[in-house]
């Protein structure tokens, strides 16, 4: 799990004028509170049951990281990046890879990106992106509500509309009653996998 | 033609409880629980809202029946509609226009969540620091 290795950067970074922001995607703060009590995060540790900043950001999947300079300007657009080399194998994703270019940047050594870098890097969101947000924000107030077989209606409608977005076909999972490491996940990530799209799309830099 | 009944609208996660009568798949409110729930005024050819103002095409079937069309005040708006009849309720997004406007100007948008203690924060808190944002879930 990363969320040690983000208090570590945090604390390793913070006199540089450096925060985290962790931010998770879970149907409730009970779902994320043992990982998060794990790591001991002193940075905030958000929780975001509505999913505001997938909309916001156009987050499809986790994990997915950004930088924001001391001005409030993302430096670096949506991007994949562990903490750890768990997922390796599938990801060819190394966490120190990420770790240095964030350390170099927070310390002066090197840039971030131009904006114009970024805004060429930035995946904006579609008509059916927003169709599919706003059926999961039904959903999701449906399922608040103790209305689950309704609920799941739009959440399905959701994954249709968009079916790259993870954080609404896996991220509903638990709503739903299916477990997202099990069974189903893995045929709808074999399914997506076997037609040539990636599950994680870092960025190319 | 069914009596006015309790339909919640959520407008961006925020739910405001309104009346509304639902004739086939329409859905059709008075114009004042409008503005309640979202903050439109309706005027006969202009949706308002705080001093922005959004012109209603002539033929419009915004309103009629003595009540306003959420479908058609929706795409009006180009907003993202999402309704549930059978459960009375309807969501309202913000459109893949404004939000890519948005992204696309780099300034990164504002959020406020609640942490495990429910205090909330804000991007903007951290105001004058880099901040490395990271969305991640248990799932």
């Amino acid at each position: 799990m990363d969320l040690p290795v983000w208090q570590e950067i945090y604390q390793e970074l913070r006199s540089h004028g450096f925060t985290v922001i962790t931010v998770a995607l879970d149907k409730s703060p009970e779902d994320a509170r043992p990982w998060i009590e794990k790591a001991q995060p002193t940075h905030p540790a958000l929780v975001d049951t509505g999913h505001a900043l997938a909309d916001l950001y156009n987050v499809v999947n986790v994990p997915t990281i950004l930088w924001i300079d001391e001005r409030g300007r993302i430096v670096r657009p949506n991007d994949v990046a562990f903490g750890t080399d768990t997922f390796k194998h599938i990801t060819g994703l190394t966490a120190a890879a990420h770790l240095g270019k964030l350390r170099a940047w927070v310390r002066g050594e090197a840039p971030a990106m131009t904006a114009e870098e970024a805004r060429k890097l930035q995946s904006l969101p579609t008509s059916d992106d927003q169709q599919a947000r706003a059926e999961f924000g039904l959903g999701q107030w449906l399922w608040a509500a103790g209305r689950q077989e309704s609920a799941e209606r739009h959440f399905l409608r959701g994954g249709e509309l968009a079916p790259h977005d993870f954080t609404i076909r896996r991220g509903t999972m638990p709503m739903r009653g299916i477990d997202p490491m099990g069974p189903q996940f893995r045929q709808m990530l074999q399914d997506w996998v076997g037609g040539g799209r990636p599950y994680y799309r870092p960025l190319s830099n | 033609m069914e009596a006015e009944r309790p339909f919640t609208i959520i407008d961006v996660g925020n739910p405001t409880m309104v009346s509304a009568r639902i004739a086939g798949d329409r859905v059709r409110l008075p114009a004042a629980d409008v503005q309640q729930a979202l903050g439109w005024e309706v005027h006969d050819d202009l949706l308002c809202r705080d001093t922005m103002c959004v012109p209603v095409p002539p033929g419009s079937a915004l309103v009629g029946d003595g009540g306003v069309d959420l479908g058609t005040l929706a795409a009006l708006l180009d907003r993202p509609l999402a309704v549930d009849l059978d459960e009375r309720a309807a969501y309202l997004g913000v459109s893949a226009g404004e939000r890519a406007g948005a992204l696309s100007s780099l300034q990164a948008p504002d959020f406020s969540l609640p942490d495990l203690d429910g205090q909330r924060h804000a991007l903007s808190e951290q105001r004058g620091r880099k901040v490395l944002l990271v969305a991640w879930a248990s799932w």
